[in-house]
């Protein structure tokens, strides 16, 4: 097709963070793209951009997606939790909290995505086993921590999160 | 990295879906999940000029099974399919649903996508080509059915004519005493299957009465595995014969080399695959709870 030829953009209206935002956008443009360019939340990270890293990883209607290879027009009519939703009136999240007690960062660059992914866990089993934990975040790569204490962090914010701790 | 510009449509029914990708012409393509199709066109492999977006049409996800026959929606996701009560009656399934990728790609990839995708390292064809499934398409032409055997011809080549849709597919479920396993071989969880082994057996005690084997990313297409076959059916499953269907499974193989390994590598892989979805297998038939995963490198 040639690219002189005009796309028509599409409307669509989403739901981010708890906020509605309606945009008119191209068809091609990607999720991740709609949040950090569109919308400026540039919490998501873009990081291989082929599917496998997850750093850009945000939920779409309660589950884990890579919004890299998620184009906006399917996210329509849909809710979006981002890493800058999980703060609460200026107070971190446990798992925000349990990352940074337990070091389970370093650059920082994979964590959105990981907090994302841990957080989509702890959602749906508030009482992972060890190897739920490393099955949940599968599909996010750090390339600093070798992934112990990202382990221990999710784990303690398990904990914290059922408040048995 | 953006696709390159393309026009978008929504299709509310299957019909809809099947008129506009009729009138849109060879440059259309279905979009459902999109697990395969976006990553393609950001790296700008294909010509597509319109999408039409099927993945909000209505039922085409559902998951159903009675004693006799299990049907799977072309939209059903492999994370729902990995939660159903089919994969919980079926560990096969569980298998290869929670395999795939990781769990971003298991809430967004489908079913159908992996079919229609053509691609020889998905999952689904090798899995269904074991259980001997049907695949259900509709297109201008009306609906028909076909084998998922055999339905990817080529690479990224299937049988699929123009305006076509994959609707589901449908599989008798195995009688008792039948059993199965599938495993897959990672360099880490996002990653395509190095090779992939399905193996679904019918024991009468140890004689083995029926065997069905497939493998993925070991050719231009998924390899029905039929020598291997030949060396079990009607065969009690000591070590030697085993082993000499893992060695008929590697030649019927044709890997090719590449960033995951030589030629050399991935055939020890099958055989050693073959010989572990075997033995998975035949402890499920055997009413054992066998925990099957894919392995990393």
């Amino acid at each position: 097709m040639s690219t002189t030829e005009a796309i028509e953009r599409v409307p669509i209206a989403v739901t981010v963070n708890g906020q509605l935002y309606r945009r008119e956008v191209e068809p091609r443009l990607l999720l991740v793209q709609f949040l950090r360019e569109e919308l400026r939340l540039t919490g998501t990270h873009i990081g291989c951009d082929t599917t496998y890293c997850g750093a850009c990883t945000v939920q779409l209607n309660g589950a884990p997606v890579k919004s890299c290879t998620v184009l906006a027009v399917q996210a329509d009519g849909g809710e979006i939790l981002s890493v800058e939703g999980l703060e609460k009136e200026g107070e971190l999240h446990p798992l925000q909290k349990a990352f940074s007690e337990h070091h389970g960062l370093q650059c920082g660059y994979c964590t959105p995505g990981m907090l994302m992914s841990a957080h989509a866990l702890l959602a749906a089993n508030p009482q992972p086993s060890a190897r739920d934990i490393r099955k949940a975040i599968q599909g996010n790569l750090c390339r600093c921590t070798g992934y112990q204490n990202i382990f221990k962090a999710i784990e303690a914010a398990a904990t914290e999160l059922r408040g048995d701790g | 990295m953006y696709p390159a510009p393309f026009r978008y449509h929504r299709a509310a029914s299957i019909g809809e879906a099947i008129r506009q990708l009729s009138e849109l012409g060879e440059g259309a393509r279905p979009l459902a999940g999109g697990q395969s199709l976006l990553v393609w066109m950001k790296m700008r492999f294909g010509d597509f000029t319109d999408l039409v977006d099927i993945g909000r049409i209505p039922g085409l996800d559902a998951i159903t099974h009675d004693a006799k026959a299990a049907q799977i929606g072309a939209l059903a996701t492999h994370a729902r399919i990995a939660r159903s009560p089919l994969a919980k009656l079926l560990p096969i399934v569980g298998d290869c649903a929670n395999g795939i990728a990781d769990n971003q790609v298991r809430s967004r990839g489908t079913i159908g996508g992996s079919l229609a995708s053509g691609d020889p390292a998905c999952d689904w064809p090798v899995l269904l080509t074991v259980l001997d499934a049907t695949l259900h398409a509709q297109g201008p032409g009306g609906k028909r059915d076909l084998p998922v055997d055999g339905f990817v011809e080529d690479l990224y080549v299937t049988r699929l004519k123009p305006g076509e849709l994959v609707t589901g597919i449908s599989f008798a479920m195995p009688a008792k005493g039948s059993a199965g396993a599938y495993v897959g071989f990672k360099r880490c969880a996002p990653a395509y299957p190095t090779v992939s082994v399905g193996v679904q057996l019918s024991l009468q005690g140890e004689q083995c009465e029926d065997a069905r084997i497939a493998i993925g990313a070991a050719g231009l297409t998924t390899i029905h595995a039929r020598a291997a076959e030949a060396e079990l059916k009607g065969k009690t499953l000591t070590p030697a014969n085993v082993a000499r269907a893992a060695d008929a499974a590697v030649a019927e193989c044709d890997p090719v080399e590449d960033q995951r390994g030589s030629i050399a590598f991935k055939n020890s892989i099958i055989n050693a695959l073959v010989k572990r979805g075997i033995e998975a297998a035949k402890r499920r038939c055997h009413g054992e709870t066998v925990e099957v995963s894919h392995e990393y490198y």
